[in-house]
């Protein structure tokens, strides 16, 4: 029966590997893959560890003549401070679509880039924006405000003195 | 008895060889001699490195105008301009934020020639990309993607990319308030599968866009670290791999036997030159030439001369040389009536509005106004696979080297752009009349609006048309023909509303001069 199926086999069907090519396989294989590892681990050096931006939190004191439902802005900052009889509040002005910087307004907030409108508690009602503007979390001593601009709070998070 | 032969004289020798030395550099250097006869024009093409990746004779049709309007010559042209134009600026660039700025004023005010030379830089950028995007209609339509040019119209796409991202890299670099605005909308681009992954809640998990972002930018903001990577990957690590994959683009063009032409091609040639076919051979001849091993394609000179070709040298390398020169024409001419912008210096809490890619971005940008994932990498990625994947599904031969070659052909074209452009417009014209779900329906989840706007209805109604032609022509090359065309309409439409008819807040103006005063 074996020496039939021998007979039997074509000239063309793949022989059994020697064991040099096995060998050689291994080792192109061996190579290849410590190649991918190096790469994985040499993205590990652009992947930054400790991001290089500025501190994300911050003090401001609000104006007195600050009316309930206007937007304060501090210089500098991509935050829009709000005060009403039930406390302070703030909302992020990084549109949530790509990043521009929304306007505040009386009807809501605005963004310059593709159109995208949002409500004054930051919902979203027009445009391509995903998700509502964020509300930071925000703390009040001594009329100084602290706000945090990496921190997110629930939407309708305000704080009285 | 006087010796048969002179005595040596080494210092006479040393004179003459040191008198010699110059021919003999030269005629070391260029081993084969002037290229005059046939011969020596041969060894001119194949004993040089450089322009042995052209064969040593070319065939009549590929050097004829209508054949590739030197299409692909112009983009290696303008390549060719912003690598010198560019290595001049860095000169004096400074990649580091404000500092950035200022060199930018220094090259456009101070530096001799500076502001010249940016501007070529930038018109031949803009020309690279204009001409690489005609050169793949031109292969596309001619149908000439086909086998054996399968992977090099691969590789012809990987080099599109490569020249739009060494075109978007270089737009952040003047660090003014463009540039600025345009790299912060770019990285969130980058960042955009968060649109999905937040929408199924697993960002927290696996977080594909954020590591995008991260990459590119080192940082969470746009600041001094996205400044020099992208600067390293404009002047560095981009060029690095376009020179790569350019230089296995054209030796794949020699090696694939040349431009693809039609078969009939030495007839038609003929005909227009008035003349009988030349046979090289005034017999069969008695043996194949078994050349399949060397040269892929049928096997050449069986019962026919291999002939209608034209030694390179001088024919085809004055006709690309000519193209070189027509290039540097244009951006210069562009460059002194025409100046670089620049804007105010980047602030980080003003964006520009309306704050605009560059044009060739301007129709991603119109759809990423609808969702910022399918508009940025969605659709953008379904067209590159669909690219692709046009020699490997086209399996037919007819029509090959011919312009709008194979079933349908210019008729099916001409219906083919009247459909495209009208539906882009017609949804475009909809989506700005009427506005989008988000409108209609404030708490949408966002993952309908994501798979379900003007950009994917547009794609759907494009793959729709293209079945329908292949369907009604009974040929995949009709499909490929409705669908290229369609997304050439697309683009067009796009990028004008994009660049015309977009104002502030990305709303939609007939005119920039309606735009409100803020």
């Amino acid at each position: 029966m074996t020496t039939q199926a021998t007979a039997k086999q074509s000239r063309l069907d793949p022989e059994p590997m020697p064991r040099r090519d096995w060998l050689g396989l291994g080792a192109l294989w061996t190579m290849g893959a410590s190649f991918l590892f190096a790469a994985v681990g040499m993205m590990r050096l652009p992947k930054a560890a400790v991001l290089p931006s500025p501190s994300k939190k911050f003090k401001v004191a609000l104006p007195e003549t600050l009316a309930a439902g206007e937007p304060f802005v501090p210089p500098g900052r991509a935050v829009a401070l709000f005060r009403d009889p039930e406390g302070v509040y703030a909302i992020s002005l990084v549109c949530t679509h790509l990043g521009c910087i929304v306007k505040p307004g009386a009807e809501g907030f605005e963004c310059p880039c593709h159109g995208s409108r949002f409500a004054p508690d930051g919902e979203v009602r027009k445009g391509p924006a995903p998700k509502p503007l964020p509300w930071l979390k925000v703390s009040v001593s001594g009329g100084v405000v602290t706000v945090d601009e990496g921190a997110v709070a629930p939407q309708g998070t305000k704080v009285s003195a | 008895m006087m010796p048969a032969t002179e005595p040596k004289d080494a210092l006479r020798e040393f004179r003459q060889n040191l008198r010699a030395a110059p021919k003999r550099m030269l005629e070391t250097a260029f081993r084969s001699g002037p290229p005059r006869t046939d011969r020596s024009r041969s060894t001119f093409v194949f004993g040089n490195v450089f322009l042995h990746l052209h064969s040593v004779r070319t065939h009549r049709w590929s050097l004829r105008w209508l054949t590739t309007a030197g299409l692909g010559i112009a983009t290696l042209a303008a390549f060719l301009i912003t690598l010198v134009t560019g290595v001049l600026l860095m000169f004096y660039y400074k990649p580091y934020p404000d500092a950035a700025y200022q060199s930018i004023k220094d090259i456009h005010f101070v530096v001799p020639t500076g502001r010249f030379i940016r501007n070529i830089h930038r018109w031949a950028a803009n020309g690279m990309v204009i001409a690489v995007i005609l050169h793949m209609a031109r292969v596309f339509y001619t149908a000439a993607y086909r086998r054996p040019r399968e992977f090099n119209w691969l590789i012809g796409m990987a080099l599109l990319v490569v020249t739009l991202g060494l075109s978007f890299t270089g737009y952040l670099l003047p660090w003014d308030q463009l540039a600025y605005w345009a790299i912060t909308i770019g990285t969130n681009i980058a960042q955009s599968p968060r649109e999905i992954t937040d929408a199924l809640g697993i960002t927290e998990y696996f977080d594909p866009g954020g590591l995008q972002r991260l990459l590119l930018l080192g940082s969470d903001t746009v600041g001094a670290e996205a400044l020099i990577r992208f600067y390293l990957l404009h002047v560095m690590l981009l060029p690095l791999v376009l020179a790569a994959l350019l230089a296995v683009h054209f030796w794949r063009v020699r090696k694939d036997g040349g431009l693809a032409r039609p078969a009939d091609a030495d007839e038609i040639l003929a005909r227009e030159r008035h003349e009988e076919t030349y046979p090289v051979f005034a017999e069969l001849p008695q043996k194949t030439y078994h050349l399949a091993a060397i040269v892929r394609g049928r096997t050449p000179a069986v019962g026919r001369g291999p002939e209608n070709t034209v030694p390179s040298m001088p024919h085809l390398f004055y006709a690309e040389l000519g193209v070189l020169m027509v290039t540097i024409c244009i951006c210069l001419l562009l460059s002194i009536c025409w100046d670089a912008p620049l804007k105010e210096l980047a602030n980080p809490n003003v964006p520009e509005n309306p704050a605009k890619a560059p044009w060739y971005f301007l129709g991603l940008q119109e759809m990423v106004s609808f969702s910022a994932f399918m508009g940025g990498i969605g659709i953008p990625t379904i067209v590159l696979a669909g690219l692709g994947l046009i020699p490997y599904l086209d399996r037919e031969s007819e029509g090959t080297g011919r312009w709008f070659g194979g079933p349908g052909g210019w008729p099916l074209v001409r219906f083919s752009l009247v459909f495209g452009f009208s539906a882009a417009i017609l949804i475009e014209a909809f989506a700005i009349r009427f506005g989008w779900l988000r409108e209609w329906f404030p708490n949408i989840h966002q993952l309908v609006i994501t798979v379900l706007n003007p950009g994917t209805v547009l794609t759907a109604v494009y793959a729709a048309f293209s079945i329908g032609a292949m369907r009604r022509y009974n040929s995949t090359r009709a499909g490929a023909l409705a669908l290229f065309t369609c997304f050439l309409c697309g683009f067009a439409v796009l990028t004008v509303i994009g660049t015309y008819f977009r104002g502030p807040n990305w709303q939609f103006f007939w005119s920039p001069s309606d735009w409100p005063v803020h």
